[in-house]
Protein backbone atom coordinates (compact mmCIF):
# COMPACT_ATOMS: atom_id res chain seq x y z
CA UNK A 1 0.00 0.00 0.00
CA UNK A 2 1.61 3.42 -0.86
CA UNK A 3 0.73 5.92 2.08
CA UNK A 4 -0.97 9.30 1.83
CA UNK A 5 2.19 10.87 2.32
CA UNK A 6 4.11 9.31 -0.85
CA UNK A 7 1.20 10.22 -3.22
CA UNK A 8 1.16 13.92 -2.45
CA UNK A 9 5.06 13.54 -2.73
CA UNK A 10 4.91 12.16 -6.01
CA UNK A 11 1.97 14.49 -7.07
CA UNK A 12 4.34 17.41 -5.95
CA UNK A 13 7.28 15.95 -8.01
CA UNK A 14 4.84 15.59 -11.24
CA UNK A 15 3.93 19.61 -10.42
CA UNK A 16 0.08 18.49 -9.83
CA UNK A 17 -1.63 20.51 -7.86
CA UNK A 18 -4.47 17.54 -6.88
CA UNK A 19 -7.35 17.97 -4.23
CA UNK A 20 -7.57 15.92 -0.89
CA UNK A 21 -9.87 13.78 -3.04
CA UNK A 22 -7.85 13.42 -5.62
CA UNK A 23 -5.01 12.22 -3.64
CA UNK A 24 -7.23 9.75 -2.03
CA UNK A 25 -8.26 8.22 -5.01
CA UNK A 26 -5.06 7.71 -6.84
CA UNK A 27 -3.20 6.51 -3.68
CA UNK A 28 -6.26 3.71 -4.04
CA UNK A 29 -5.50 3.25 -7.65
CA UNK A 30 -1.55 3.15 -7.41
CA UNK A 31 -1.94 0.49 -4.87
CA UNK A 32 -3.68 -1.49 -6.82
CA UNK A 33 -1.53 -1.15 -9.63
CA UNK A 34 1.40 -1.86 -8.01
CA UNK A 35 0.25 -4.70 -6.77
CA UNK A 36 -0.66 -5.53 -10.09
CA UNK A 37 3.28 -5.46 -10.81
CA UNK A 38 4.08 -7.92 -7.95
CA UNK A 39 4.66 -10.69 -9.91
CA UNK A 40 7.44 -9.19 -11.09
CA UNK A 41 9.57 -9.81 -8.14
CA UNK A 42 10.03 -13.55 -8.80
CA UNK A 43 11.78 -12.70 -12.73
CA UNK A 44 15.55 -13.81 -12.08
CA UNK A 45 17.58 -10.98 -13.93
CA UNK A 46 20.66 -11.50 -13.34
CA UNK A 47 23.12 -10.76 -15.97
CA UNK A 48 20.58 -9.05 -18.14
CA UNK A 49 21.54 -5.94 -19.65
CA UNK A 50 18.37 -3.84 -19.84
CA UNK A 51 16.63 -2.62 -23.10
CA UNK A 52 15.94 0.80 -23.21
CA UNK A 53 15.42 1.16 -27.24
CA UNK A 54 13.19 -1.20 -28.84
CA UNK A 55 15.06 -0.86 -31.79
CA UNK A 56 18.82 -0.76 -30.66
CA UNK A 57 19.43 -4.42 -31.24
CA UNK A 58 18.43 -5.00 -34.84
CA UNK A 59 18.88 -1.21 -35.96
CA UNK A 60 23.02 -1.58 -34.63
CA UNK A 61 24.32 -0.46 -38.10
CA UNK A 62 22.05 1.89 -39.48
CA UNK A 63 20.81 3.83 -35.95
CA UNK A 64 22.78 7.19 -36.71
CA UNK A 65 21.96 8.72 -34.14
CA UNK A 66 24.07 11.84 -34.11
CA UNK A 67 23.22 14.57 -36.86
CA UNK A 68 25.59 17.23 -37.66
CA UNK A 69 25.93 19.55 -34.86
CA UNK A 70 24.78 22.53 -36.82
CA UNK A 71 21.90 24.86 -36.13
CA UNK A 72 18.93 24.56 -38.82
CA UNK A 73 17.07 27.62 -38.79
CA UNK A 74 13.25 27.48 -39.42
CA UNK A 75 10.95 29.44 -41.50
CA UNK A 76 9.60 32.72 -39.58
CA UNK A 77 6.24 31.71 -39.92
CA UNK A 78 7.03 28.58 -38.10
CA UNK A 79 8.42 30.68 -35.39
CA UNK A 80 5.68 33.26 -35.52
CA UNK A 81 3.13 30.46 -34.70
CA UNK A 82 5.70 28.63 -32.43
CA UNK A 83 5.42 32.17 -30.62
CA UNK A 84 1.57 32.59 -31.02
CA UNK A 85 1.07 29.91 -29.16
CA UNK A 86 2.34 31.24 -26.03
CA UNK A 87 -0.27 32.30 -23.21
CA UNK A 88 1.24 35.35 -22.58
CA UNK A 89 4.09 36.93 -24.40
CA UNK A 90 5.77 40.10 -24.86
CA UNK A 91 6.97 41.13 -28.56
CA UNK A 92 8.94 38.00 -29.36
CA UNK A 93 9.32 36.81 -25.75
CA UNK A 94 7.45 34.75 -23.65
CA UNK A 95 6.71 35.84 -20.77
CA UNK A 96 7.06 33.85 -17.50
CA UNK A 97 6.09 34.18 -13.70
CA UNK A 98 9.58 35.74 -11.59
CA UNK A 99 11.63 32.85 -10.31
CA UNK A 100 13.64 34.80 -7.88
CA UNK A 101 11.98 36.96 -5.22
CA UNK B 1 -19.36 6.09 -53.67
CA UNK B 2 -20.01 3.71 -51.12
CA UNK B 3 -17.61 1.91 -49.30
CA UNK B 4 -14.67 2.56 -51.36
CA UNK B 5 -11.22 1.34 -50.98
CA UNK B 6 -7.81 3.44 -51.69
CA UNK B 7 -7.63 1.31 -54.81
CA UNK B 8 -11.13 1.90 -56.12
CA UNK B 9 -11.31 5.78 -55.05
CA UNK B 10 -8.38 5.97 -56.85
CA UNK B 11 -9.49 3.84 -59.86
CA UNK B 12 -13.02 5.92 -59.65
CA UNK B 13 -10.94 9.00 -59.99
CA UNK B 14 -8.98 7.74 -63.28
CA UNK B 15 -12.07 6.68 -65.12
CA UNK B 16 -13.93 9.53 -64.15
CA UNK B 17 -16.53 7.79 -62.40
CA UNK B 18 -16.40 10.99 -59.62
CA UNK B 19 -14.05 13.89 -59.46
CA UNK B 20 -12.15 14.34 -56.29
CA UNK B 21 -14.62 17.41 -55.64
CA UNK B 22 -17.92 15.10 -55.83
CA UNK B 23 -15.94 12.01 -53.62
CA UNK B 24 -14.74 14.80 -50.70
CA UNK B 25 -18.43 16.04 -50.63
CA UNK B 26 -19.89 12.76 -50.48
CA UNK B 27 -17.38 11.84 -47.38
CA UNK B 28 -17.78 15.52 -45.82
CA UNK B 29 -21.96 14.75 -46.24
CA UNK B 30 -22.15 11.58 -44.61
CA UNK B 31 -19.90 12.79 -41.44
CA UNK B 32 -22.36 15.74 -41.06
CA UNK B 33 -25.19 13.25 -41.32
CA UNK B 34 -24.19 10.10 -39.33
CA UNK B 35 -21.06 11.19 -36.98
CA UNK B 36 -23.70 12.48 -34.55
CA UNK B 37 -24.58 8.85 -33.65
CA UNK B 38 -20.98 7.87 -34.20
CA UNK B 39 -18.51 11.02 -32.71
CA UNK B 40 -15.55 9.75 -34.64
CA UNK B 41 -14.53 13.15 -35.36
CA UNK B 42 -13.24 16.05 -33.10
CA UNK B 43 -12.03 18.91 -36.13
CA UNK B 44 -13.92 18.17 -39.80
CA UNK B 45 -11.84 20.13 -42.19
CA UNK B 46 -14.23 20.91 -45.16
CA UNK B 47 -11.96 24.10 -46.27
CA UNK B 48 -8.67 22.38 -46.37
CA UNK B 49 -10.44 19.46 -48.02
CA UNK B 50 -12.13 21.22 -50.57
CA UNK B 51 -9.11 22.91 -51.54
CA UNK B 52 -7.30 19.67 -51.89
CA UNK B 53 -9.39 18.21 -53.60
CA UNK B 54 -9.73 21.16 -56.46
CA UNK B 55 -6.03 20.56 -56.73
CA UNK B 56 -6.16 16.97 -57.64
CA UNK B 57 -8.90 17.57 -60.13
CA UNK B 58 -6.70 19.84 -62.13
CA UNK B 59 -3.99 17.69 -62.38
CA UNK B 60 -6.09 14.89 -63.99
CA UNK B 61 -7.82 17.18 -66.16
CA UNK B 62 -4.57 18.03 -67.09
CA UNK B 63 -3.71 14.77 -68.16
CA UNK B 64 -1.50 14.40 -65.08
CA UNK B 65 -0.76 10.86 -63.96
CA UNK B 66 -1.74 11.18 -60.18
CA UNK B 67 -0.56 9.28 -57.09
CA UNK B 68 -2.75 6.36 -55.97
CA UNK B 69 -3.34 8.45 -52.55
CA UNK B 70 -4.67 11.74 -54.91
CA UNK B 71 -7.41 13.15 -54.18
CA UNK B 72 -8.79 9.81 -51.90
CA UNK B 73 -10.27 11.13 -48.34
CA UNK B 74 -8.30 10.64 -45.42
CA UNK B 75 -8.98 11.10 -41.41
CA UNK B 76 -5.89 11.71 -38.83
CA UNK B 77 -5.67 11.31 -35.20
CA UNK B 78 -5.71 14.46 -33.28
CA UNK B 79 -2.40 13.74 -32.13
CA UNK B 80 -0.76 14.10 -35.34
CA UNK B 81 0.29 17.71 -36.49
CA UNK B 82 -1.38 19.15 -39.56
CA UNK B 83 -0.24 22.78 -39.86
CA UNK B 84 -3.05 25.10 -39.07
CA UNK B 85 -5.44 22.77 -37.97
CA UNK B 86 -6.21 22.05 -34.30
CA UNK B 87 -4.03 19.16 -32.35
CA UNK B 88 -6.74 18.67 -29.25
CA UNK B 89 -5.01 15.32 -28.44
CA UNK B 90 -8.56 14.95 -27.05
CA UNK B 91 -7.20 17.17 -24.11
CA UNK B 92 -8.57 20.30 -22.02
CA UNK B 93 -4.50 21.30 -21.88
CA UNK B 94 -4.70 21.58 -26.16
CA UNK B 95 -8.42 22.37 -26.80
CA UNK B 96 -7.62 25.14 -28.71
CA UNK B 97 -3.75 24.58 -30.07
CA UNK B 98 -3.36 24.90 -33.27
CA UNK B 99 -0.37 23.15 -35.07
CA UNK B 100 2.44 25.64 -36.39
CA UNK B 101 3.64 22.76 -38.84
CA UNK B 102 2.91 19.12 -40.53
CA UNK B 103 4.02 16.20 -39.18
CA UNK B 104 6.05 14.55 -41.58
CA UNK B 105 3.64 12.11 -42.63
CA UNK B 106 1.57 14.38 -43.03
CA UNK B 107 3.73 16.66 -45.26
CA UNK B 108 4.25 12.86 -47.13
CA UNK B 109 0.55 13.08 -47.61
CA UNK B 110 -0.05 15.84 -49.00
CA UNK B 111 2.83 15.84 -51.48
CA UNK B 112 0.84 12.92 -53.17
CA UNK B 113 -2.06 14.72 -52.77
CA UNK B 114 -3.96 13.18 -50.12
CA UNK B 115 -7.50 15.02 -49.07
CA UNK B 116 -7.45 15.79 -45.29
CA UNK B 117 -11.19 15.15 -44.24
CA UNK B 118 -10.57 16.05 -40.63
CA UNK B 119 -9.16 14.89 -36.94
CA UNK B 120 -10.44 12.00 -35.23
CA UNK B 121 -11.33 11.32 -31.20
CA UNK B 122 -9.04 9.44 -28.99
CA UNK B 123 -8.07 8.59 -25.53
CA UNK B 124 -6.65 12.05 -23.70
CA UNK B 125 -2.98 11.95 -25.17
CA UNK B 126 -4.24 8.58 -26.55
CA UNK B 127 -3.57 7.10 -22.70
CA UNK B 128 -6.50 4.53 -23.02
CA UNK B 129 -8.39 1.47 -24.66
CA UNK B 130 -11.65 2.40 -25.74
CA UNK B 131 -11.35 6.43 -26.75
CA UNK B 132 -13.88 6.83 -23.12
CA UNK B 133 -10.81 8.98 -21.57
CA UNK B 134 -10.88 11.76 -24.18
CA UNK B 135 -11.66 15.12 -22.22
CA UNK B 136 -14.34 15.83 -25.07
CA UNK B 137 -17.01 12.75 -25.73
CA UNK B 138 -16.89 8.93 -26.01
CA UNK B 139 -16.99 7.21 -29.52
CA UNK B 140 -19.18 4.33 -30.22
CA UNK B 141 -18.71 1.40 -32.70
CA UNK B 142 -20.61 1.27 -35.82
CA UNK B 143 -21.20 -1.86 -34.90
CA UNK B 144 -23.20 -1.73 -32.19
CA UNK B 145 -23.76 2.19 -30.80
CA UNK B 146 -23.65 0.88 -27.34
CA UNK B 147 -20.14 -0.56 -27.60
CA UNK B 148 -16.75 1.20 -27.20
CA UNK B 149 -14.58 1.14 -30.58
CA UNK B 150 -11.53 0.61 -28.84
CA UNK B 151 -8.60 2.45 -28.47
CA UNK B 152 -6.37 4.59 -28.32
CA UNK B 153 -7.41 5.15 -32.10
CA UNK B 154 -10.97 4.51 -31.59
CA UNK B 155 -11.98 7.79 -33.40
CA UNK B 156 -9.93 7.04 -36.77
CA UNK B 157 -11.07 2.79 -36.50
CA UNK B 158 -14.81 3.83 -35.84
CA UNK B 159 -14.45 6.30 -39.08
CA UNK B 160 -12.56 3.67 -41.19
CA UNK B 161 -15.62 1.13 -40.31
CA UNK B 162 -18.13 3.43 -40.64
CA UNK B 163 -17.43 4.26 -44.11
CA UNK B 164 -16.66 8.07 -43.18
CA UNK B 165 -13.34 8.16 -44.96
CA UNK B 166 -11.93 5.69 -47.25
CA UNK B 167 -8.62 5.19 -45.06
CA UNK B 168 -6.97 6.84 -41.24
CA UNK B 169 -4.26 7.07 -39.58
CA UNK B 170 -3.69 6.56 -35.98
CA UNK B 171 -0.63 5.66 -33.74
CA UNK B 172 0.33 2.40 -32.03
CA UNK B 173 1.85 2.29 -27.91
CA UNK B 174 0.54 -0.65 -27.05
CA UNK B 175 -2.02 -1.84 -29.47
CA UNK B 176 -3.69 1.54 -29.81
CA UNK B 177 -3.88 0.70 -33.65
CA UNK B 178 -4.79 -2.91 -33.52
CA UNK B 179 -7.14 -3.03 -30.57
CA UNK B 180 -9.36 -0.46 -31.76
CA UNK B 181 -8.88 -1.86 -35.58
CA UNK B 182 -10.07 -5.36 -34.21
CA UNK B 183 -12.99 -4.01 -32.27
CA UNK B 184 -14.27 -2.27 -35.20
CA UNK B 185 -13.58 -4.84 -38.00
CA UNK B 186 -11.32 -2.92 -39.81
CA UNK B 187 -7.23 -3.74 -40.78
CA UNK B 188 -4.23 -1.75 -38.45
CA UNK B 189 -1.01 -1.81 -39.09
CA UNK B 190 1.22 -1.24 -36.41
CA UNK B 191 4.95 -0.99 -38.41
CA UNK B 192 8.78 -1.63 -37.29
CA UNK B 193 9.31 1.07 -34.96
CA UNK B 194 11.21 3.89 -36.47
CA UNK B 195 9.68 3.26 -39.99
CA UNK B 196 7.18 6.21 -39.94
CA UNK B 197 8.80 9.42 -38.54
CA UNK B 198 7.62 10.42 -35.23
CA UNK B 199 8.01 14.18 -36.03
CA UNK B 200 4.83 15.53 -35.59
CA UNK B 201 3.41 12.84 -33.38
CA UNK B 202 2.17 14.42 -30.03
CA UNK B 203 4.68 12.24 -27.80
CA UNK B 204 3.50 9.85 -25.21
CA UNK B 205 5.26 7.09 -24.51
CA UNK B 206 8.88 8.03 -27.35
CA UNK B 207 10.43 4.08 -26.89
CA UNK B 208 6.90 2.52 -28.10
CA UNK B 209 5.15 5.18 -30.26
CA UNK B 210 4.62 4.50 -33.77
CA UNK B 211 2.27 6.07 -36.58
CA UNK B 212 0.79 3.34 -38.78
CA UNK B 213 -2.49 3.01 -41.33
CA UNK B 214 -6.11 1.91 -40.67
CA UNK B 215 -7.39 0.48 -43.82
CA UNK B 216 -10.29 -1.35 -44.90
CA UNK B 217 -7.80 -3.76 -47.12
CA UNK B 218 -4.41 -4.93 -46.50
CA UNK B 219 -3.44 -3.73 -49.87
CA UNK B 220 -4.58 -0.51 -48.77
CA UNK B 221 -1.91 -0.58 -45.66
CA UNK B 222 0.61 -1.48 -47.97
CA UNK B 223 -0.26 1.68 -49.93
CA UNK B 224 0.07 4.05 -46.71
CA UNK B 225 2.75 2.32 -45.10
CA UNK B 226 4.67 3.05 -48.52
CA UNK B 227 3.49 6.56 -48.44
CA UNK B 228 4.73 7.48 -45.03
CA UNK B 229 7.90 5.41 -44.14
CA UNK B 230 10.94 6.45 -44.83
CA UNK B 231 14.08 7.97 -42.71
CA UNK B 232 13.73 11.34 -41.49
CA UNK B 233 16.23 13.80 -40.13
CA UNK B 234 13.79 15.03 -38.08
CA UNK B 235 13.70 12.20 -35.74
CA UNK B 236 16.81 10.60 -34.96
CA UNK B 237 14.96 7.10 -34.45
CA UNK B 238 13.56 7.15 -37.95
CA UNK B 239 15.36 4.55 -40.07
CA UNK B 240 15.21 3.55 -43.83
CA UNK B 241 13.21 0.52 -44.23
CA UNK B 242 14.41 -2.27 -46.70
CA UNK B 243 11.57 -2.55 -49.10
CA UNK B 244 11.01 -6.52 -49.65
CA UNK B 245 8.60 -7.34 -53.00
CA UNK B 246 7.70 -10.23 -50.78
CA UNK B 247 5.69 -12.84 -52.91
CA UNK B 248 3.59 -15.42 -50.71
CA UNK B 249 4.08 -19.02 -50.87
CA UNK B 250 1.82 -20.20 -48.05
CA UNK B 251 3.14 -23.78 -48.91
CA UNK B 252 6.48 -22.41 -47.19
CA UNK B 253 4.99 -20.51 -44.39
CA UNK B 254 5.91 -21.62 -40.47
CA UNK B 255 3.36 -19.87 -38.29
CA UNK B 256 3.91 -20.16 -34.33
CA UNK B 257 1.14 -20.09 -31.89
CA UNK B 258 2.37 -19.03 -28.37
CA UNK B 259 0.88 -21.48 -25.94
CA UNK B 260 1.18 -18.42 -23.45
CA UNK B 261 -1.78 -16.36 -25.62
CA UNK B 262 -4.25 -18.61 -24.80
CA UNK B 263 -4.33 -18.60 -21.08
CA UNK B 264 -8.05 -18.33 -19.38
CA UNK B 265 -9.69 -15.36 -19.15
CA UNK B 266 -9.96 -15.29 -22.96
CA UNK B 267 -13.57 -15.26 -24.39
CA UNK B 268 -14.29 -18.65 -25.66
CA UNK B 269 -16.15 -17.46 -28.62
CA UNK B 270 -12.75 -14.97 -29.43
CA UNK B 271 -10.56 -18.13 -28.43
CA UNK B 272 -12.69 -20.40 -31.25
CA UNK B 273 -12.43 -17.66 -33.79
CA UNK B 274 -8.79 -17.15 -33.97
CA UNK B 275 -8.15 -21.03 -33.71
CA UNK B 276 -10.41 -21.55 -36.95
CA UNK B 277 -8.46 -18.53 -38.49
CA UNK B 278 -5.29 -21.00 -37.75
CA UNK B 279 -6.88 -24.05 -39.31
CA UNK B 280 -7.98 -21.79 -42.67
CA UNK B 281 -3.96 -21.33 -43.11
CA UNK B 282 -3.18 -24.59 -42.24
CA UNK B 283 -5.27 -26.01 -44.87
CA UNK B 284 -3.95 -23.80 -47.48
CA UNK B 285 -0.63 -25.71 -46.92
CA UNK B 286 1.37 -23.62 -44.05
CA UNK B 287 3.16 -25.09 -41.18
CA UNK B 288 1.52 -24.51 -37.91
CA UNK B 289 3.98 -24.81 -34.96
CA UNK B 290 3.43 -24.63 -31.09
CA UNK B 291 5.65 -22.00 -29.76
CA UNK B 292 6.21 -20.82 -25.94
CA UNK B 293 7.11 -16.90 -25.58
CA UNK B 294 7.57 -17.57 -22.12
CA UNK B 295 7.89 -14.29 -20.45
CA UNK B 296 4.42 -13.21 -21.75
CA UNK B 297 2.58 -13.02 -18.24
CA UNK B 298 5.15 -9.64 -17.72
CA UNK B 299 4.96 -7.80 -20.54
CA UNK B 300 1.86 -6.16 -19.16
CA UNK B 301 3.26 -5.06 -15.59
CA UNK B 302 6.46 -4.04 -17.33
CA UNK B 303 4.46 -1.83 -20.50
CA UNK B 304 2.26 -0.35 -17.41
CA UNK B 305 5.92 0.84 -16.02
CA UNK B 306 7.77 1.61 -19.01
CA UNK B 307 5.34 3.83 -20.69
CA UNK B 308 3.89 5.81 -17.92
CA UNK B 309 7.59 6.64 -16.97
CA UNK B 310 8.08 7.74 -20.57
CA UNK B 311 4.94 9.39 -20.52
CA UNK B 312 5.75 11.73 -17.06
CA UNK B 313 8.21 12.99 -18.90
CA UNK B 314 7.06 14.14 -21.97
CA UNK B 315 4.68 15.08 -20.46
CA UNK B 316 6.58 17.67 -18.42
CA UNK B 317 6.67 20.04 -21.28
CA UNK B 318 2.54 20.90 -20.69
CA UNK B 319 3.57 23.53 -18.00
CA UNK B 320 1.28 26.50 -19.05
CA UNK B 321 4.29 28.88 -19.67
CA UNK B 322 4.88 27.61 -23.75
CA UNK B 323 1.60 26.77 -24.98
CA UNK B 324 -1.55 25.37 -24.55
CA UNK B 325 -3.77 25.88 -21.50
CA UNK B 326 -2.54 28.21 -18.67
CA UNK B 327 -4.25 29.07 -15.40
CA UNK B 328 -2.34 32.42 -13.79
CA UNK B 329 -1.22 31.89 -9.99
CA UNK B 330 0.92 34.09 -7.65
CA UNK B 331 3.90 32.46 -8.59
CA UNK B 332 5.72 30.08 -11.40
CA UNK B 333 5.40 26.89 -8.83
CA UNK B 334 1.46 27.54 -9.28
CA UNK B 335 1.18 28.57 -12.63
CA UNK B 336 2.37 24.61 -13.07
CA UNK B 337 0.07 23.22 -10.81
CA UNK B 338 -2.60 24.66 -11.56
CA UNK B 339 -2.75 24.60 -15.36
CA UNK B 340 -1.48 21.10 -14.74
CA UNK B 341 -4.55 20.05 -12.35
CA UNK B 342 -6.76 21.59 -14.74
CA UNK B 343 -5.65 20.93 -17.96
CA UNK B 344 -5.41 16.55 -17.40
CA UNK B 345 -7.86 14.44 -16.94
CA UNK B 346 -8.33 11.36 -14.29
CA UNK B 347 -6.13 8.91 -16.46
CA UNK B 348 -3.38 11.23 -17.43
CA UNK B 349 -3.04 12.32 -14.03
CA UNK B 350 -2.98 8.55 -12.89
CA UNK B 351 0.02 7.75 -15.82
CA UNK B 352 2.15 11.14 -14.72
CA UNK B 353 1.98 9.74 -11.26
CA UNK B 354 2.72 5.84 -11.91
CA UNK B 355 5.84 6.69 -14.22
CA UNK B 356 7.07 9.48 -11.57
CA UNK B 357 6.95 6.93 -8.62
CA UNK B 358 8.64 4.15 -10.65
CA UNK B 359 11.36 6.76 -11.90
CA UNK B 360 11.78 8.51 -8.12
CA UNK B 361 14.60 7.96 -6.59
CA UNK B 362 14.36 4.41 -4.01
CA UNK B 363 11.89 3.14 -6.68
CA UNK B 364 14.10 3.62 -9.93
CA UNK B 365 16.04 0.14 -9.48
CA UNK B 366 12.98 -2.05 -8.48
CA UNK B 367 10.52 -0.68 -10.98
CA UNK B 368 12.13 0.91 -13.48
CA UNK B 369 15.32 -0.80 -14.08
CA UNK B 370 13.85 -4.16 -13.64
CA UNK B 371 11.29 -3.25 -16.29
CA UNK B 372 13.82 -2.70 -18.82
CA UNK B 373 15.55 -5.69 -18.00
CA UNK B 374 12.74 -7.96 -18.07
CA UNK B 375 11.85 -6.41 -21.77
CA UNK B 376 15.84 -7.76 -22.97
CA UNK B 377 14.20 -11.29 -21.86
CA UNK B 378 10.84 -10.50 -23.79
CA UNK B 379 13.30 -9.82 -26.86
CA UNK B 380 14.95 -12.85 -26.33
CA UNK B 381 11.40 -15.15 -26.71
CA UNK B 382 10.84 -13.58 -29.48
CA UNK B 383 14.16 -13.44 -31.19
CA UNK B 384 14.44 -17.19 -30.36
CA UNK B 385 10.94 -18.04 -31.81
CA UNK B 386 11.50 -16.22 -35.04
CA UNK B 387 14.48 -18.57 -35.86
CA UNK B 388 11.65 -21.37 -36.26
CA UNK B 389 8.39 -19.47 -37.19
CA UNK B 390 8.42 -16.84 -40.11
CA UNK B 391 5.06 -15.07 -38.60
CA UNK B 392 3.25 -15.48 -35.10
CA UNK B 393 -0.54 -15.71 -34.92
CA UNK B 394 -2.02 -14.64 -31.83
CA UNK B 395 -5.84 -13.44 -31.32
CA UNK B 396 -5.58 -9.07 -30.95
CA UNK B 397 -7.62 -8.76 -27.87
CA UNK B 398 -8.84 -11.40 -25.65
CA UNK B 399 -12.61 -10.17 -26.06
CA UNK B 400 -14.82 -7.85 -28.30
CA UNK B 401 -16.16 -4.89 -27.98
CA UNK B 402 -17.26 -3.84 -23.79
CA UNK B 403 -19.98 -2.02 -23.62
CA UNK B 404 -19.43 2.19 -22.62
CA UNK B 405 -18.50 2.61 -19.19
CA UNK B 406 -18.14 -1.23 -18.65
CA UNK B 407 -14.55 -0.66 -17.24
CA UNK B 408 -13.94 3.08 -17.20
CA UNK B 409 -13.80 2.86 -13.02
CA UNK B 410 -11.19 0.06 -12.80
CA UNK B 411 -8.04 0.93 -14.53
CA UNK B 412 -6.93 -2.43 -14.13
CA UNK B 413 -9.55 -4.26 -16.08
CA UNK B 414 -8.77 -1.42 -19.01
CA UNK B 415 -5.62 -2.40 -18.68
CA UNK B 416 -5.98 -5.97 -19.75
CA UNK B 417 -7.28 -4.74 -23.02
CA UNK B 418 -3.56 -4.26 -24.25
CA UNK B 419 -2.77 -7.83 -22.76
CA UNK B 420 -1.74 -9.47 -26.64
CA UNK B 421 -0.59 -6.24 -28.22
CA UNK B 422 1.68 -4.37 -25.76
CA UNK B 423 4.81 -7.02 -26.39
CA UNK B 424 5.21 -6.37 -29.90
CA UNK B 425 5.92 -2.46 -28.89
CA UNK B 426 7.89 -3.20 -26.18
CA UNK B 427 10.43 -4.59 -28.54
CA UNK B 428 9.69 -2.87 -31.70
CA UNK B 429 7.98 -5.55 -34.14
CA UNK B 430 5.57 -5.13 -37.01
CA UNK B 431 2.12 -6.48 -36.55
CA UNK B 432 -1.26 -6.37 -37.97
CA UNK B 433 -4.69 -6.99 -36.88
CA UNK B 434 -7.16 -8.53 -39.70
CA UNK B 435 -10.76 -8.98 -39.07
CA UNK B 436 -11.41 -12.37 -39.58
CA UNK B 437 -14.53 -13.09 -37.98
CA UNK B 438 -17.68 -12.37 -35.17
CA UNK B 439 -19.41 -12.58 -32.27
CA UNK B 440 -22.98 -11.65 -32.96
CA UNK B 441 -22.09 -8.43 -34.91
CA UNK B 442 -19.32 -7.84 -33.07
CA UNK B 443 -16.23 -8.13 -35.10
CA UNK B 444 -13.03 -10.29 -34.08
CA UNK B 445 -9.22 -9.69 -35.03
CA UNK B 446 -6.42 -11.94 -35.57
CA UNK B 447 -2.56 -10.65 -34.97
CA UNK B 448 -0.29 -11.48 -37.23
CA UNK B 449 3.24 -10.38 -35.82
CA UNK B 450 6.35 -10.25 -38.14
CA UNK B 451 10.25 -10.18 -37.83
CA UNK B 452 11.63 -5.88 -38.05
CA UNK B 453 11.17 -4.74 -41.27
CA UNK B 454 8.86 -7.57 -42.72
CA UNK B 455 5.71 -5.25 -42.89
CA UNK B 456 4.91 -6.79 -46.25
CA UNK B 457 5.01 -10.37 -45.53
CA UNK B 458 2.19 -10.19 -42.93
CA UNK B 459 0.33 -7.99 -45.08
CA UNK B 460 0.50 -10.50 -47.54
CA UNK B 461 -0.50 -13.35 -45.28
CA UNK B 462 -3.35 -11.33 -43.70
CA UNK B 463 -4.85 -11.31 -47.25
CA UNK B 464 -6.10 -14.65 -47.67
CA UNK B 465 -8.62 -13.71 -44.93
CA UNK B 466 -10.19 -10.56 -47.32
Amino acid sequence: MISQEDTKHIAKLARLGLKETEIKKFQKDLSSIFNYFNSLKKVDVLNIEPTFHPAEHYLKERLDVMRQDKAESQPEQVVDSLIAAAPDKKKRHIKVKAVFK
Amino acid sequence: MNNLTIVQAHKGLLEKEFSALELTKFFLNKIKKQDKKISAFITVTDDLALSQAKEVDKLISKGKKVPILAGVPVAVKDNILVEGIKATCASKVLEDYIAPYDATCIKKLKELGAVILGKTNLDEFAMGSSTEHSAFFSTKNPHDLTRVPGGSSGGSAAAVAADLCCYALGSDTGGSIRQPASFCGVNGLKPTYGTVSRYGLIAFASSLDQIGPITKTAQDAEIVFDAISGKDELDSTSVESKVTNYKLQITNLKIGIPKEYFIKGIDPEVEKIVKQAIKKIEEMGAKIEEISLPHTEYALPIYYIIMPSEASANLARYDGIKYGLSKSNKDLLGVYLKSRADGFGDEVKRRIMLGTYALSAGYYDAYYLKAQKVRTLIRHDFDKAFKKVDAIFTPTSPFPAFKLGEKIKDPVSMYLSDIFTASVNLVGLPAVSVPVDSVGKLPVGLQIIGKPFEENKILEISKIYE
